[in-house]
């Protein structure tokens, strides 16, 4: 989990953090207008470095987003003219809503099937007590460590040992594997804050384990049950190594359909396509993210 | 012992193991239908871990727990019928007041107009019969306590069982949530485990305490018996505040000792003291005797029950100011006593010589492995 979720929170909650600092540095210098700060020269520096660092960072997403209303087929400034003509083109391009529809169906059935186990596993880890938890913990989480290349060779030599024809269970599959680390790790870290007091209160009443679940633990477990699922849709839709390995002839994700585009030309539609999946994966964790606070307000009343 | 009836819960032999730590042991103990049981004794003396066991949260290591005449060491804790408030209530944040209480009923077969009457009766008894529709989060800590005991009660268990309720709650709440729970217990008139390490707590509230160390029962008994004539100087200790003075027998005549008790550095004239007891003892034999800090009494003698009167001098080193008594240091005989006396006009001050009085029936004599002498 760490490593995905520090490599897509970490710039804007940086920037975040930046953009506060460099405000209260303001406001300091401000309300102490008599007094001479003997080195601004420092902060400012600093400042300036921070916004080139995020300008390399941002600019070439803006770049594309930018491009893709651009009205002309290259890729120049200045714009010629405002068009949805490339995402007019998208839609009409079979091959690539084929690819769309693959992604989602596939990124969700992962996220269904990667969290149910995510769930099955961290409680298994949390609450119980067996020989050889630590060894399968770690198991649970290497998929992290291994580099997705081997790993994708690897699952594909495996199957080819099984003589087992590529399909698309088998790319589900293989997502799930590289999805259930970061789902573990989350509700793990989640199920760990809640005491078993609740369950065992349950329990007391009446409830059989079962009926504790559904309606004690599964319910405090929810925020990470969604977050877990997010992660595992946005790695599942993102993903490309693994996937080229994995996928059988014929299916392309849109990754993959983006990649195979590139090998040709490079046309303004993967510009549009872009956007469209830069816009699909930042909403959809902010959706999540105010629902969650919606759900949280409306259960406070 | 009392017929199997009348026993709510019946522990025999009851052993708890966690690998090679004994938690409990030799624990066999009835609880009658109707009263209230408190576990008393410091953290780690297993009294938490005999209620688990009870409620069927930990497993049994040997020996046999009967609720209801019934044997449940393989019966699931769902299936026990027990009410259970825990330390910090544990009440399901996501649910209403409402379904926090009538978790339970939902395991019991009851239509919903029924349900929501008993939920209705539990908040009534509780004393908060307005909260239904609010949420754990925005009760205080009193509140949660009384939501949590509701809905411990609705489900009408063979056995309340609570796991120190009260500690959660500040001073003045404690006391009053005491009281409340006491006149619920007698109005529902349910067998009740208390486990707590507030001896205040156990003796106000308890018909029987039991007062537990290493895994052990040390002494069980009415607040009386074990606050005034306590078996061990763990549980003379462990309750209230106590002199502990080491003596010699020197005489054993009808029931009374006369003891001379040992002298501490400096030469002083040893005290001789008369203790009535039971016990058989040697002449000559080294015992402990055990006075309560308030059973001795500056001044004034107490009222004589038959038996004879220890008066002995000594002189006050220390007062401590408590508003309705006064915590006396006084030295005597070369040992330094406790003395707590209720402050009546003319407190004792340091350096004062004060006469002491001691009823012969006011001391415990135990021998000098810290037991009650059999």
């Amino acid at each position: 989990m760490t490593t995905t979720t520090q490599s897509r929170a970490t710039p804007v909650a940086s920037e975040a953090a930046e953009r506060a600092a460099a405000a209260g540095g303001g406001v300091a210098t401000r309300r102490r207008p008599g007094v001479r700060i003997p080195r601004p020269s420092g902060w400012s520096l600093i400042r300036l470095a921070s916004i080139l660092v995020y300008v390399f960072m941002f600019a070439p997403i803006a770049v594309v987003v930018l491009l893709s209303f651009n009205s002309s087929r290259f890729g120049t400034f200045p714009l010629e003219g405002f068009s949805f003509r490339w995402f007019e083109a998208l839609w009409a391009n079979d091959a690539i809503v084929s690819a769309f529809q693959t992604s989602l169906v596939l990124g969700f059935l992962t996220a269904i099937i990667s969290t149910s186990i995510g769930i099955a596993a961290s409680l298994a880890m949390v609450r119980y007590d067996f020989p050889g938890k630590g060894l399968i913990n770690t198991a649970l989480i290497t998929p992290i460590l291994v580099p997705e290349v081997v790993l994708g060779v690897a699952l594909l030599l495996f199957l080819r040992w099984l003589s087992i024809p590529k399909s698309f269970l088998l790319l589900l599959m293989g997502h799930v594997l590289i999805t259930l680390p970061f789902v573990v790790l989350v509700v793990q870290a989640r199920l760990t804050a809640i005491k078993p007091v609740y369950e065992e209160a349950a329990k007391s009443l009446g409830a059989n384990a079962w009926e504790t679940f559904f309606r004690v633990t599964l319910p405090l477990l929810m925020p990470a049950v969604f977050a877990g699922m997010l992660f595992a849709f946005t790695i599942s839709f993102d993903d490309v190594t693994a996937t080229l390995f994995w996928k059988s002839g014929g299916t392309e994700t849109v990754p993959t359909q983006i990649f195979a585009m590139l090998r040709n030309s490079i046309s303004p539609e993967i510009n549009a396509l872009g956007t469209v999946m830069i816009v699909l994966t930042v909403s959809l964790p902010l959706i999540a993210g105010g629902l969650a606070r919606w759900f949280a307000r409306g259960g406070r009343g | 012992m009392a017929e199997t009836r009348d026993i709510a819960v019946r522990l025999t032999d009851v052993e708890k193991n966690y690998g090679s730590f004994q938690a409990v042991r030799d624990m066999t103990l009835d609880i009658p239908e109707g009263s209230f049981v408190t576990l008393l004794g410091p953290s780690g003396c297993g009294k938490t871990t005999t209620l688990r066991m009870i409620a069927g949260l930990e497993s049994i290591t040997a020996g046999e727990i009967a609720i209801k005449g019934r044997r449940v060491n393989e019966v699931p804790i769902h299936k026990r019928n027990l009410g259970v408030v825990f330390q910090n209530y544990a009440l399901f944040p996501h649910m209403s007041i409402a379904d926090n209480v009538a978790f339970g009923l939902k395991y019991r077969k009851l239509n919903k107009t029924d349900a929501r009457e008993k939920v209705r009766r539990a908040l009534q008894m509780v004393r908060l019969p307005h909260v239904e529709d609010r949420f754990p989060g925005q009760l205080s800590g009193g509140q949660q306590q009384r939501i949590a005991l509701a809905r411990a009660i609705v489900i009408e268990p063979d056995v309340l069982l609570l796991d120190e309720p009260l500690s959660a709650l500040d001073a003045n709440l404690r006391e009053d949530m005491r009281v409340e729970l006491k006149r619920i217990q007698r109005e529902l008139g349910i067998a009740t485990v208390f486990v707590t390490h507030d001896q205040g707590e156990a003796l106000a509230m308890s018909d029987k305490v039991v007062v537990m160390s290493d895994g052990q029962m040390e002494q069980i008994g009415t607040p009386e018996d074990v606050y005034n004539r306590p078996t061990s100087r763990f549980v003379a200790s462990f309750l209230g505040n106590s002199n502990f003075l080491g003596a010699t027998v020197e005489d054993v005549t009808d029931g009374l000792v006369t003891l001379a008790v040992k002298p501490g550095e400096g030469g002083a004239m040893p005290i001789r003291l008369s203790i009535a007891s039971n016990g058989r003892f040697r002449k000559g034999e080294a015992v402990q005797i055990v006075i309560r800090a308030e059973r001795l009494c500056i001044g004034r003698a107490p009222e004589s029950r038959g038996g004879p009167m220890n008066t002995f001098e000594g002189v006050v080193t220390n007062v401590d100011y408590q508003g309705l008594n006064a915590r006396y240091f006084v030295e005597a005989g070369g040992q330094k006593l406790q003395v707590i006396n209720p402050i009546d006009q003319h407190p004792a001050r340091e350096g004062d010589r004060v006469t002491l009085h001691l009823r012969s029936e006011d001391a415990v004599i135990l021998d000098d492995t810290g037991h009650v002498h059999h």
